[in-house]
């Protein structure tokens, strides 16, 4: 075999790699997108837009609040600037990430961040801890089936969301932050993981309680970072390095 | 063009803004300072924490149920073994409490 034919290879396994990592954030999404595309048809939108929103957003939780948002007639710039709001924890994720794929040429870089979901991130950071490089196949197997599911159950969830049975008996609502919750455990390993979980979801919660969604997110993840930078450094053991 | 067509729009914008501006910000300086470095490690926890905890908090026994099941299968299992135990809790625990 050539060298170009055995690389080609390693890119195939890697991206069927990344395929079956994938599987659990499709399953876990699935309602979501249906449900997206049956809220938004139901909130005013065509289910060419609900389509186009899922295909070019591409960020559920936003989403779903830029819909509720538009049925309640609420002004444009205040949709957009709430989607930012939603989305805002992705500057961390993107400030995070760009480390792990700063070998990758700009267009497979630009098109690395435009993928970039809460299970993409942690999955890809957790392949990055265990010491192995995150490809550009193996990124594409993990983050494309999502992508691609989220779309079609979205333009599926337009044309027949009334046909959704009871979701509550289902559980659906509550499937991502089981989801979440396993993301969360999978980092139980990190120095000082314990203190900034437990800050984050301190401060989540009061924020939640006093300023409200969105913004809980991102004030509850500031909370934890700043505790991680604030902590001596030989608490989180980044000068252990050579 | 439509209003919601130029929403869509400017959301996605926005959106990938988020995505690309931390790398953007970040890789403008030539080394990243130790503590800096251990923020961005606190990332994954941080983020993720403030999708789960406002969440469990306004739940109830059914939810609780899943996520302490859910949390136990995960010390030992795989992501997808701890996501099935709790969703299956979740969906029996609810034919009970509602």
């Amino acid at each position: 075999m050539s060298a170009e034919a055995i690389s080609e290879n390693r890119a195939k396994s890697d991206f069927w790699q990344g395929v079956r990592l994938s599987l659990p954030v499709v399953v876990a999404a699935a309602p979501f997108g249906l449900l997206f595309g049956a809220l938004a048809v139901d909130n005013g939108f065509s289910v060419l837009e609900a389509f186009l929103m899922s295909a070019m957003v591409f960020g559920g939780a936003s989403q779903m609040v830029g819909i509720e948002l538009f049925g309640q007639h609420v002004a444009p710039w205040l949709i957009v600037l709430s989607i930012f709001a939603v989305n805002f924890r992705h500057v961390l994720y993107s400030a995070g990430i760009g480390r792990r794929i700063a070998h990758w040429p700009p267009v497979q870089q630009a098109v690395g961040y435009f993928l970039l979901t809460d299970p993409q991130f942690a999955v890809a950071e957790r392949k990055a801890e265990t010491g192995e490089t995150v490809g550009f196949a193996w990124y594409m197997g993990l983050g494309l089936p999502v992508y691609v599911f989220w779309v079609t159950e979205s333009a599926l969830g337009a044309v027949f969301g009334r046909l959704i049975p009871d979701t509550h008996a289902l559980g659906i609502d509550f499937l991502l932050p089981i989801y979440f919750l396993g993301l969360v455990m999978g980092f139980r390993k990190r120095p000082l993981w314990l203190p900034v979980v437990v800050a984050s979801a301190a401060a989540s919660i009061i924020a939640y309680k006093t300023v409200g969604s969105p913004w809980h997110v991102s004030i509850g993840a500031v909370a934890g970072v700043l505790l991680a930078v604030i902590l001596p450094p030989h608490h989180s053991g980044v000068e252990a390095r050579p | 063009m439509s209003t919601t067509l130029w929403i869509i729009i400017a959301g996605a914008i926005a959106t990938y803004l988020t995505r690309i501006g931390g790398h953007l910000v970040i890789s403008r300086f030539e080394n990243i300072h130790p503590r800096v470095e251990a923020g961005l490690n606190a990332v994954p926890a941080a983020v993720l924490t403030t999708l789960v905890a406002p969440a469990a908090l306004g739940a109830g026994p059914a939810e609780w149920a899943a996520l302490i099941v859910a949390g136990l299968v995960s010390l030992r299992g795989g992501l997808m073994a701890m996501f099935l135990a709790g969703a299956a809790v979740l969906v029996l625990a609810r034919q009970f409490v509602g």
